[in-house]
């Protein structure tokens, strides 16, 4: 029973730090489609993600977030994050149809977020303003593609 | 000699009993106190004045439901406020995305991603009627009576 356990335990011990790190410290994240162009590929993005930021309240405009879509929480959403609670956020309704532009507040407890490419994203303009709690983490380094290794850039190129 | 490596076990045993128990607290189950009359008489039915902290409900609460995030009326669950991510309150899911939900003033889509939550005790309880359709948010958990055989929720008869 003892030798059984002392083999066992360890192993236990192993995956919960794995799960620990994973949920509260970050993670590698891989990211596929087009709404974050320049920025990031379409395909073969491998990105590092932290999550201390998100729970200490670090996180500013410029940041590249993920978060769980608002319309299906099955799915982690990458974009870039644009305003704040009460921040002023002015942004073009349609880019391909008109240059319509929009100013409204960001209400609180919330924050409003845009892909780099805004011809062909879903975000915080066709689904309004993201609650915080819905944010999972910030993504700090690129691993892959090896040209784009290093930090992101803080704004849409 | 002694004295480090008995101080060294403790604390790798300690270690270990948290980090096993944060991840089973956060996969499987864990016990929450619930605090406010919104939810009398199911919670917290005696409601006076001074509630005293000791006589609050405890509620188990189960996560494995997280994993697919399907929920059914009558469910009642733990989530953040979408107002402050960091208050979490508990009520019962009264619409599920697509249903449609009968206000006073008016009648409300619930849209995709979303739930209709009330408290039961309709006169005092700060709910959906006043916040409007919550997200599914990842801190949302389900409610379970100590005691009783595991399923996703209590049905209201």
């Amino acid at each position: 029973m003892g030798e059984w356990s002392s083999r066992v335990i360890p192993i236990v011990r192993g995956l919960c730090l794995l799960y620990v790190t994973h949920k509260y410290l970050g993670t590698t994240v891989v990211t596929y489609g087009p709404s974050m162009l320049p920025t990031l590929g379409i395909t073969g993005n491998v990105l590092l993600m932290e999550r201390i930021s998100t729970r200490t309240g670090k996180l500013r405009p410029g940041d590249v977030v993920f978060f769980r879509s608002p319309e299906n929480p099955r799915r982690v959403v990458c974009k870039r994050l644009v305003g704040m609670e009460g921040d002023q956020v002015t942004y073009v309704v349609d880019p391909k149809n008109s240059d319509k532009c929009n100013t409204i507040v960001v209400s609180k407890g919330h924050v409003w977020v845009e892909g780099d490419n805004i011809y062909n994203t879903k975000d915080s303009r066709n689904f309004g303003a993201v609650p915080y709690g819905l944010v999972e983490g910030k993504a700090f380094w690129t691993l892959l593609p090896r040209r784009d290794f290093g930090s992101l850039a803080p704004k849409p190129k | 000699m002694g004295t480090p490596s008995v101080l060294w076990n403790v604390a790798k045993k300690c270690f270990t009993v948290g980090v096993i128990s944060l991840t089973v607290s956060d996969l499987f189950a864990s016990i929450v106190p619930v605090r406010g009359a919104s939810m009398s008489p199911t919670f917290n039915p005696k409601t006076n004045s001074l509630l005293d902290s000791l006589s609050d409900d405890r509620v188990l609460v189960e996560k494995l439901c997280l994993r697919k995030y399907k929920f059914s009326h009558g469910d009642v669950i733990v989530f953040c406020s979408p107002d402050n991510h960091k208050e979490k309150h508990i009520k019962r899911i009264v619409g599920l995305p697509g249903d449609w939900v009968g206000t006073i003033y008016d009648v409300v889509h619930i849209p995709e991603g979303h739930c209709w939550v009330e408290g039961d005790n309709s006169a005092s309880s700060l709910d959906s009627r006043s916040f409007g359709p919550a997200i599914v948010c990842r801190f949302l958990w389900v409610w379970l009576k100590e005691g009783s055989p595991i399923f996703c929720g209590l049905h209201i008869e």
